[in-house]
Parts: structure tokens; C-alpha cells; sequence
């Protein structure tokens, strides 16, 4: 999906600055099947937010400045640990290299002008396009003291799956941490029992990467056959 | 006695019986001399355990010392499903993820995308206000289910009794309003499915005037108890470092005193215009949480009359027609069907109409691409979705941070040196879902 010659920027009239996130191409989600729509052709950019820049707007600053001050306290840096920023949506993306995360962490939740008490777990997203960083750590803290939220994302490729566990930090995230192995294959370091946890023990393959198939089998309805939804004709 | 069904057998790490009921002298007996520990496995079939949660307590005589939750025995892979789905259609699979409260995890789905989609602002008045009173509703028959089931669970069965009664008609009104008792897919992005049928005001009105003076039973028989007292009081203690450490939300982290609740501290839905207590407890234990629950009802009926008073007519669908579902239903005499007014639109009247609907209902909408996080307040604590976009037609990802779920965690740290017959207490007392568990 991924092609080098269409990254960069994009803005659009009116939009937000966005980024290109990748190509798809067709509409149908098929090919030779003799579509003469012509849709099957359709070129289509992909275009995520853009990295945002100072001033972040909203509470956002304040969870920056905070960081940047506390983080060499934890044994890391702003400039060290993030990647990027992104402001969507009004709600605050921190990319950070996956490193950093115990430090970051622990800065998120012992900084008093942080205070994020409440980690509410960490979810898998799988990028096949995105090479060398296919598959994405997403984690959501909430503050209580302040009443603010970050959602911390963290890209490592899938070779190398490898993220450090911060269940000594937010012990909640024992579950979700299994949950997102189970389902993605990311293996959080020094998790103590990293097992699955809602697909059996001895199951193959993690289930929701983009790569495993969805399964079904084909209906007979009054004589038609409905195939199974995921080779079915798609517009996307 | 032998059960040919249950056999003793032999196993490398010991021997392992099938505890049938009424035969735990012999058990013990048998295991009495051979080790010094016991391994029960609870459940995942067993009528105390909310469902298919396998609760594995290692035992010394009746007092846990490890306990252990095996889940994933509900998993249907609801969130791989969605991406294969158009976000209209995902509705209809989010709902059927925590069973006893689907409108919360439609509602939160819908928020997201509507966010995603930036028509937040414009979702129509009257569909807010359905949206809040369907929800309401909700958590009243939600919390009835919590109480017959943990009552049940305690050997009060006139509890089980009465609030399944009690909740059968919170689902009378889900039915008249939606067309079913659960999984009714009615939230959807952009307002709700349909607009309130005629007399359900009425109705809505008179069930909510009979419930509190039928709750009171269920109160009566149990607040003052001395043995659900017994059975419940300094029971699952979990204090509030302990919540936070487990990321455990809702009335379980209320019962430690803390007025934490995301209609207050992050309105969605208009919550912010509704006048409603957050009930609290300090005792943190089992039977604070059921004072919490019986009285989070109160409030609960509270709203929905707030919601009666401001329920003025109008639309109950977003006016761009890019979003909104284009197919109306009506009552057939089989009780459902379609619109015969729209069906005679788009086949006789207007050809653009008839590709409009064709569009919508097979290809669906296009959202941007973004990712958000919506939460609402569920009966069981912090309903959590994050949905990502790739700009197309369908989630590019889904996944929901069920409170049961992580709830679920806490029964270690609330069980863990209590006798066995508390953990049944416990367990009841976080409320677990296991179709939320496990989705």
C-alpha cells in the first residue's frame, strides 16, 4: 500500500493539514472479475492528520511542557522519546519510540502536574502497508486530578514486535497487554505470564492482523449462495 | 460413590475429581494427606460465575489462597467482524458485545463516529434525548439483572425473582420502542433508528412511576438483611489505590468513596442538562456496591423523567442525507416491515431516491480517516471505544475497553485469603459480563 513517491503533505481547502497514509486502489475489492465499471480503477489517497506543532491548543500544552520537564527525571527526553505529535479530533496523540515507554510511563502517572492514575489499556492496530512499522501499541491514560486524557501510540515492526511491558507501572494492563499479544503478536517484555487470553492456548496465527483471514463459509439462501463477508464484493 | 460421568482419575500433577455437589466431605477426605493444597476449578459451567467464567482457586481447607479468572470462552471475534462491515452495520454487532447493556455500547460506537465524521454538534435534540432515556433505562435493567443474579448467587432467590420481574418490563418498553428486548441495534451514527411509536411516552411514563415502589421490595428484603449483611458486608474489599492500580471503574470505584462518573466529568449526549446524583459508598466492599447499584436506579428513573418533561417533536436523524439511513420502518401487521410511503417513493416516484437508498445501504458512508476515543458511563463502570479510520467505508479497527473486562481483574486481589463461599460475593459484586469479557 505504502508508496514512496506519493509521501508527504497534503492540504486539502478548508482541512486540516494531512499526511498520506498510504494508497488503495479499486473500488470493489476485486480484481479480473471482468468489472467493467471502470471503478476498478479508482486511485485513492489515504490521508491521516498531520503532525501538529506548538501551540497544541487545549490542555495539551501543559501535558507537553510537563513532559518535556519531568521526563529527565524518568532517564529519558521529549527530543529522546517522541516521535511526533499529532492534535485531532481534540484529543492528544503522543508517537513515541517504544523504548522510551517505562520511562514515559512512569512519568504519566508519578508527575504531580500529570497525575494519569488510570491507564485504560493498550489496543493493537496492524498497518501492513506501513513497512518497517506495521504494527501499532495504541494506549489511553486518563487523569482524574485534572480531568485529562493522552492517548500514547508506539509503531514497532513486525520482525521485531518487541515493546516493554509497563504492567509494573499500571498493573490494569496485565489483561490488555495479554489481550493485544493474543491478537497481534506484540510481545510486551517483561510481562510476567504474556499468554493468550480469549483465544485458546494453543491457537495459530493472532486473529486481528489485516493478514488473517476473517473465515465463513457460503450460505445457500432460496437457491442463491451468499459467500462469506469477508470475499464478498466491498466498496472501499 | 462413583458417577460414571464423573470419574476420579490420576494426572501428573494430582489427582482430580469432578465435585458433583453435597460430596465435598469426600473430596477433601480423599485429599486430605496427599497435598497440601486443592485446586477447584469453578465454573466455566457453574450458576454462581455470571455466565462462562472459569474462576481456578487454589484452596487450604474453605480459604482461598490464589485465584485465577480463565475468560475467552464468549469470544466471537465481534471487533474482527466490524472491519468487514459498513459503520452503519457495526451497530448491529457492537450491541450484541456486553448483553445486558447494548445501548451503551451503541452509543459510545455511535460517538465515535460521529466525532470521526464531525456531525457531533448536529445530532438533533430529540435524538439525544431518546439516546440518554434509552440509556437510562438501560442501567436500571442492567443493575436489576446485578442484583437477581448476585441475590441468586447468595441464595436469595425472592431477589432473583423480583428483579427479573422488575427488569421485564424496562424491557416491555425496549421492545416497544426498538422492536426488541435486546440487540436492538437502534442507536445509530447520525441519531437512532426510529423515532418513539406512538403511546410510548405514556407507557415509558407509567413504568417508571410503578418501578421505585416495586424496587422498594427488593430493597426492603435485602438493605437491613442480616444475612445478606453477613454474607456481603467487608466482603471484596478493593480501597481505592487498589482501583486505580486495576483501572477499575464504575460502581466498584465509587464504592470507595469516589464520585468518579463520565456523565459528570465528560457530559456526552447533552448529560450535562440533567440533574442527577453520583451515588458514592465508603465501606468498599460488596454490599457498598449493592447500595450503589439500587440506588444508581433512582437517579437512574430520575433522568428518564427529565428525559419525558424535554422530549419535544422533531427529527431524530442527522439532516445530511449523506449519513442518514434513508429507509424508514413501519408497523406491519407481522409487527415490522418497511415504510410503504418510502418503498413507493423510491420505486415510483423519484429514481434519484431509489440510487441514494442503493448507495447508503450497500456501500454506506465514507468516514475520514483519524482515529478517536469515545467513553461512556456503563452500568459497570468506563465503556471505552477506539475506532480508527482509513477514510473508507468500513472501521479500519474497533477495539472496546469493556469494563467488565479489566473489572474482571480485581478477583485476585478480592478474593485472595477469604473463604471460597465469598468469592461467589465478590464475583457478584464486580457485575462481570462475559459477553463484554470476552466480545
Amino acid at each position: 500500500m505504502s508508496d514512496d513517491s506519493m509521501s508527504g503533505e497534503l492540504v486539502h481547502a478548508g482541512q486540516p493539514l494531512l499526511e498520506v497514509s498510504g494508497v488503495s486502489q479499486g473500488m470493489f475489492g476485486t480484481s479480473g472479475s471482468g468489472d467493467t465499471s471502470g471503478f476498478g480503477g479508482l486511485v485513492t489517497v489515504i490521508a491521516v492528520p498531520a503532525p501538529s506543532s506548538r501551540p497544541f491548543g487545549s490542555y495539551f500544552d501543559v501535558i507537553a511542557d510537563e513532559l518535556s520537564a519531568s521526563l529527565p527525571d524518568f532517564g529519558t527526553t521529549w527530543d529522546k522519546a517522541v516521535e511526533k505529535v499529532v492534535v485531532d479530533q481534540d484529543e492528544l496523540t503522543i508517537h513515541i519510540r517504544p523504548t522510551e515507554i517505562v520511562a514515559f510511563a512512569k512519568a504519566l502517572r508519578d508527575e504531580p502536574g500529570l497525575r494519569f492514575e488510570l491507564c485504560l489499556g493498550v489496543s493493537g492496530v496492524h498497518y501492513p502497508g506501513h513497512v518497517g512499522r506495521e504494527l501499532h501499541a495504541v494506549y489511553h491514560f486518563k487523569s482524574l486530578t485534572h480531568n485529562r486524557r493522552v492517548r500514547i501510540e508506539i509503531s514497532v515492526p513486525d520482525a521485531t514486535p518487541h515493546i516493554p511491558s509497563i504492567m509494573s507501572i499500571y498493573p490494569t494492563n496485565d489483561w490488555h497487554e495479554r489481550e493485544t499479544y493474543d491478537f497481534f503478536g506484540i510481545i510486551f517484555d517483561g510481562h510476567p505470564h504474556l499468554t493468550r487470553i480469549l483465544m485458546p492456548d494453543d491457537w495459530q496465527g493472532h486473529p486481528q492482523r489485516k493478514d488473517y483471514p476473517l473465515g465463513g463459509v457460503p450460505v445457500e439462501y432460496k437457491g442463491a449462495t451468499i459467500p462469506p463477508p469477508d470475499t464478498r464484493r466491498s466498496y472501499s | 460413590m462413583t458417577d460414571a460421568y464423573a470419574p476420579t482419575y490420576e494426572t501428573t500433577d494430582g489427582r482430580v475429581h469432578t465435585v458433583m455437589g453435597q460430596d465435598w466431605d469426600s473430596v477433601l477426605g480423599a485429599a486430605d494427606g496427599e497435598h497440601e493444597r486443592v485446586v477447584i476449578n469453578m465454573g466455566p459451567q457453574h450458576p454462581s460465575t455470571h455466565g462462562v467464567l472459569r474462576l481456578i482457586l487454589e484452596l487450604e481447607g474453605e480459604t482461598v489462597t490464589e485465584a485465577r479468572c480463565g475468560i475467552g470462552y464468549l469470544h466471537t471475534g465481534i471487533e474482527k467482524n466490524l472491519e468487514y462491515r459498513t459503520w452503519t452495520q457495526g451497530v448491529t454487532f457492537v450491541t450484541r458485545m456486553d448483553y445486558l447493556s447494548p445501548f451503551f455500547n451503541e452509543a459510545a460506537y455511535c460517538l465515535g463516529v460521529e466525532k470521526l465524521l464531525g456531525i457531533t454538534d448536529q445530532i438533533p435534540e430529540r435524538a439525544q434525548i431518546i439516546r440518554v432515556m434509552m440509556m437510562e433505562l438501560n442501567r436500571v435493567s442492567s443493575h436489576l439483572v446485578a442484583l437477581a443474579t448476585g441475590g441468586m448467587e447468595l441464595g436469595a432467590l425472592t431477589a432473583m425473582i423480583f428483579g427479573f420481574r422488575e427488569r421485564e418490563s424496562v424491557l416491555d418498553l425496549f421492545e416497544l420502542v426498538t422492536g426488541l428486548r435486546m440487540n436492538s441495534a437502534y442507536i445509530r451514527p447520525g441519531g437512532v433508528a426510529q423515532d418513539l411509536p406512538p403511546g410510548a411516552e405514556q407507557q415509558i411514563r407509567e413504568t417508571i412511576m410503578a418501578l421505585p415502589r416495586r424496587m422498594k421490595d427488593t430493597a426492603d428484603l435485602l438493605v437491613d438483611n442480616s444475612i445478606w449483611l453477613a454474607r456481603t458486608s467487608g466482603i471484596g474489599k478493593l480501597d481505592l489505590a487498589g482501583c486505580m492500580a486495576l483501572g477499575i471503574t464504575g460502581p466498584v470505584l465509587r464504592a470507595t468513596g469516589l464520585p468518579e462518573d463520565l456523565r459528570k466529568t465528560a457530559p456526552y449526549s447533552g448529560y450535562e442538562n440533567y440533574e442527577f446524583d453520583v451515588k458514592t459508598q465508603t465501606s468498599a466492599d460488596a454490599y457498598g456496591r449493592f447500595l450503589i447499584r439500587l440506588t444508581e436506579m433512582g437517579e437512574s428513573l430520575n433522568i428518564v423523567e427529565q428525559c419525558l418533561d424535554r422530549l419535544a417533536p422533531g427529527p431524530v436523524m442527522v439532516e445530511d442525507k449523506k449519513i442518514a439511513w434513508p429507509a424508514q420502518l413501519s408497523i406491519g401487521s407481522d409487527g415490522q416491515g418497511n415504510s410503504l410511503d418510502h418503498i413507493r417513493h423510491i420505486m415510483g416516484e423519484s429514481m434519484e431516491a431509489l440510487i441514494h437508498h442503493f448507495k447508503l445501504v450497500t456501500e454506506g458512508f465514507q468516514v475520514p480517516a483519524g482515529q478517536v476515543y469515545s467513553a461512556v458511563e456503563s452500568p459497570r463502570g468506563e465503556l471505552g471505544v477506539h475506532i480508527v479510520s482509513d477514510g473508507s467505508t468500513r472501521p479500519y479497527r474497533v477495539h472496546y475497553r469493556d469494563p467488565s473486562f479489566t473489572n474482571l481483574q480485581a478477583v485476585a486481589a478480592m478474593c485472595e485469603g477469604g473463604q471460597i463461599a465469598d468469592v461467589i460475593a465478590a464475583v457478584a459484586s464486580i457485575d462481570p459480563v462475559m459477553g463484554g469479557v470476552d466480545r
